[in-house]
């Protein structure tokens, strides 16, 4: 059972009282998932469907000379072959899309390799043919003469003077701001590079901040690259028809971002496309891009069928995007007394075969707990022969707080100040000045430290041999972004609420509780769905923890104009001024005649009769997002003969806004930390030698089960955000960022080690006991 | 006048100069003030007239999602820093 810490005198809770936000509604979707009838991207069947598979590239680095295929297309039962050539010549240019900053040559190249084959698992070919089968069989007829060329697999190496290059024309973005890097039309590097771009920002001044440090801690972090792990593969089923007109049905975090990514790459109006958004069996970030929309599209372009493709696991983690590794240097400077007076990070993000790590997300997230008058942070993102990185859960936040985290901790420890005393003393607040420049607005980070030190679980008395306890911060950003909503008033008194957001993590429900609460109507009386994208308006991802902020809002707005209408509609049947009457608790009355007062599902049944029917709209692109921080607090036993870490206790406390459904909230908590603990502890890609994914099943992927972890308690620490109607916080990210360095700091609290590398699996802890040494 | 906080790569142009107050009451008035003052910088935070994309422009403490259209006042604080997204 989560925790709400209402008792606790020093939080600024939140206090506004709600009848249906903060309770907890059965959840809309509820009986179609446990009964097997939600529709997930594999369940499509159409006349004539055919099936595809895709051949990827054996090596991670190759020239392709050349594609034949003429057998592959000899096989019965075989439709059509697709490769490059039949994609449009895109532009590399970076460019600015609603759901993020693309450059279409890369993001074309990654769903089918031009020259190059980049990483073991980059799509090659495609084929379409009768059944699955056939064309399993049909793709290993295609011939494909490789020049094999060297891999990269580090970032630091990616670096060296004499590196392979994986781009001839990559330039390398220098500027303090733009992101992605990459080709830039009719200009080319004259000198290869595996550098996408660098940034660098801070304030005050670092070097004079040391000049005042009694003690500096300087270290080196390196994490590995992790997968989201999402249940389901990747699915996409698509009908281009003759008229031009394309349907793409698909899991992802966003139909209206598959839409648009599938036009730019496929060289079409995005009016041509229908994207119609099937459940997701979870995301986590991984789910924002396109790899097979654009691939079957054009097989069903050749073939004039539907076509569907679909991964198997293997090929969701050899072909699509796990997080960045990274390698992470971090200095603090702080005075006896504990003040940090300076800090400074340098941090190399490797975004895979394409630009686009999450180096910019982690370097403003990496110090955002404190408050330091003095940093520097320099950025790199850098190429390397892995499958493209893609957002994971707060990109990029987890490694830079492992990085900072374990620092502070060890500060800590060298100072004998209580690490939660430490983050109170120097802890950020509004007003204070980011690393990054700007000032804090409205933020909760040291109300959850003050409820991490409150908390029965730091106080409890410690286990003996073995034990260790340790805690960390972490920060994500959150986000925004447009968002619709369209709300039909049913003659039954309820009301058909459609919205633009894929529901990963319960959104519908809390998007109609939204809803609800305007209107004063039970959450049970809104049946809310997800629109394609020509039945509601734009609406940008599902990703940045936006969906219960945005949408929320368009919610919120959709019901002001039910509202609205509702006492328009009252006022022509009693024949009063609108300004006379007001909507509250469900029932529109008027301000002094207590005779004329309706409740809404009366009203709802007249509608037809008093003027037709009432429909709430609202789009909107809502700024006020509240960055979102949280505390954890974790117990492990380590084992000294084998190296295993056992988690024994869990406590995350979190600043969440207002939870509007407390529970979906506790679910992303926990669920965001046993990712963080798997990151943590056992999940990681191993390559050969020659750049090939060893474990590429979940038997050999090590993600934590429900064996492996304990209950993880949810605290729930309500710093109502004034930039939103009902105080709502993104909360579906940050629970992962502290999870590595909590778990590293508890570990170096029971056997005095700390391990600076991820994951701390058993043969990692197991050397560094038997070394007696840290891990770097 | 608003306070604009000049990004580091930009600062070859302004003798390393990290802060400025230029005249406007939104960021394109800004931005022709800042190339004004220091000729080429437009270039390095715009493509054409418009915010190069992956740069986010952060207005008081909140990320703008207008870009040049963004209105300034008296006090503003503005910064522009890499562009962030999501999972």
């Amino acid at each position: 059972m989560a925790t709400r810490p209402k008792e606790a005198k020093n939080l600024a809770l939140s206090t506004k009282e709600f009848s249906i936000i903060g309770t907890r509604p059965p959840r809309h979707d509820a009986l179609d998932k446990v009964t097997g009838r939600a529709k997930y991207s594999d369940d499509i069947q159409l006349p004539g469907l055919l099936h595809g598979k895709i051949l990827r590239s054996p090596y991670a680095h190759a020239r392709i000379k050349s594609i034949d295929t003429s057998k592959a297309m000899a096989l019965p039962g075989v439709h059509a072959v697709a490769t490059s050539a039949d994609l449009p010549q895109v532009s590399g240019k970076v460019v600015d899309l609603e759901n993020g900053f693309f450059n279409y040559l890369f993001l074309s190249n990654n769903c089918l390799a031009n020259d190059k084959a980049l990483y073991v698992g980059h799509a090659i070919a495609a084929v379409a043919a009768s059944t699955q089968e056939i064309a399993k069989n049909a793709v290993s007829l295609i011939e494909v003469t490789y020049e094999v060329l060297p891999p990269v697999m580090h970032g630091l190496k990616a670096l060296e003077a004499n590196s392979p290059i994986l781009h001839d024309n990559l330039e390398t973005t220098i500027d303090a701001t733009a992101r992605a890097g990459g080709y830039r039309d009719g200009s080319g590097s004259t000198k290869g590079t595996n550098l996408a771009n660098r940034f660098e920002f801070g304030i005050g001044d670092v070097e004079e901040g040391f000049k005042k440090a009694d003690l500096i801690v300087e270290r080196k972090y390196r994490t590995e690259p992790v997968h989201q792990g999402y249940i389901e593969p990747h699915g996409a089923t698509v009908l281009w028809s003759e008229n031009g007109a394309i349907t793409i049905w698909s899991s992802s975090q966003g139909q209206f971002a598959i839409r648009d990514l599938t036009a730019k790459v496929l060289g079409v109006p995005e009016s041509k496309i229908k994207a119609i958004p099937m459940e997701i069996g979870g995301g986590f970030g991984g789910k924002t891009l396109v790899y097979l929309e654009p691939v079957a599209a054009i097989l069903s372009r050749k073939t004039g069928r539907p076509v569907k493709l679909l991964m198997d696991r293997t090929e969701v983690f050899i072909g699509t995007g796990p997080t960045s590794g990274t390698d992470i240097t971090v200095k603090i400077g702080v005075t006896n007394n504990g003040k940090i007076v300076a800090a400074k990070a340098l941090l190399v993000y490797e975004a895979g075969a394409f630009p686009g790590s999450p180096v910019a997300p982690g370097s403003q997230c990496i110090f955002a707990p404190y408050n330091i008058p003095n940093v520097y942070i320099e950025g790199l993102d850098v190429v390397v022969n892995r499958p493209k990185s893609a957002a994971y859960r707060a990109p990029g936040s987890p490694p830079a707080a492992f990085a900072a985290e374990s620092t502070v901790d060890e500060i800590c420890q060298k100072l004998s100040i209580d690490p939660l005393d430490f983050r109170i003393m120097n802890g950020a607040k509004e007003g204070t000045r980011k690393g990054s420049g700007p000032l804090w607005k409205s933020i909760g980070y040291i109300e959850t430290v003050e409820a991490a030190k409150q908390h029965s679980h730091y106080n409890e008395p410690r286990g003996k041999q073995s034990f260790g306890r340790g805690v960390a911060s972490g920060f994500w950003v959150n986000g925004s972004g447009p968002a619709s909503a369209t709300a039909s008033v049913n003659s039954d008194g309820t009301v058909s609420l459609v919205e633009g957001s894929p529901d990963i993590g319960g959104s519908r429900t809390v998007a109609a509780m939204q809803l609800a609460e305007v209107l004063g109507i039970p959450s049970e009386d809104v049946k809310p769905s997800i629109g394609d994208t020509d039945s509601i308006g734009y609406t940008s991802v599902t990703g940045g923890s936006s969906v219960a902020f945005k949408t929320g809002w368009a919610c919120y707005e959709a019901a002001q104009d039910i509202k609205s209408q509702i006492i328009e509609r009252a006022a022509k049947m009693w024949k009063v001024s609108t300004d006379n009457l007001e909507y509250q608790s469900g029932k529109v009355c008027h301000k002094s005649d207590p005779e004329l007062t309706m409740h809404f599902k009366e009203l709802a049944l007249k509608l037809n009769a008093t003027g037709g029917p009432i429909v709430g709209r609202a789009t909107v692109d809502p700024r006020g997002v509240g960055g979102a921080f949280a505390t954890h607090i974790v117990d492990v036993e380590v084992d000294s003969e084998t190296g295993k870490v056992n988690i024994l206790r869990y406590t995350a406390v979190q600043d969440v806004g207002k939870a509007i459904h407390p529970t979906y909230v506790e679910g992303q908590i926990q669920g965001g930390v046993a990712q963080g603990i798997g990151w943590a502890l056992s999940e990681e890609y191993v390559f050969d030698k020659n750049g090939k994914m060893m474990n590429p099943t979940f038997l050999d992927y090590r993600m934590p089960t429900a064996l492996d972890l304990p209950m993880i308690d949810a605290v729930l620490v309500e710093v109502a955000n004034p930039g939103h109607p009902f105080g709502v916080k993104g909360v579906g990210e940050v629970p992962i960022a502290p999870c590595m360095a909590a778990i590293a700091n508890a570990i170096h609290d029971a056997i005095g080690i700390r391990l600076y590398e991820l994951p701390m699996s058993p043969s990692r802890v197991l050397d560094a006991i038997r070394s007696g040494n840290s891990s770097s | 006048m608003p306070d604009i906080w000049l990004p580091i790569a930009t600062q070859h142009l302004t003798n390393g100069k990290h802060r400025t107050y230029i005249e406007g009451s939104n960021v394109a008035q800004v931005m022709d003030g800042l190339d004004k003052k220091y000729p080429g910088l437009k270039a390095l935070l715009c493509d054409g007239n418009d915010i190069t994309p992956g740069i986010a422009v952060i207005i008081d403490g909140e990320v703008t999602n207008i870009g040049m259209l963004a209105n300034l006042d008296e006090k503003s604080e503005v910064h522009f820093l890499p562009a962030i997204g999501g999972g």
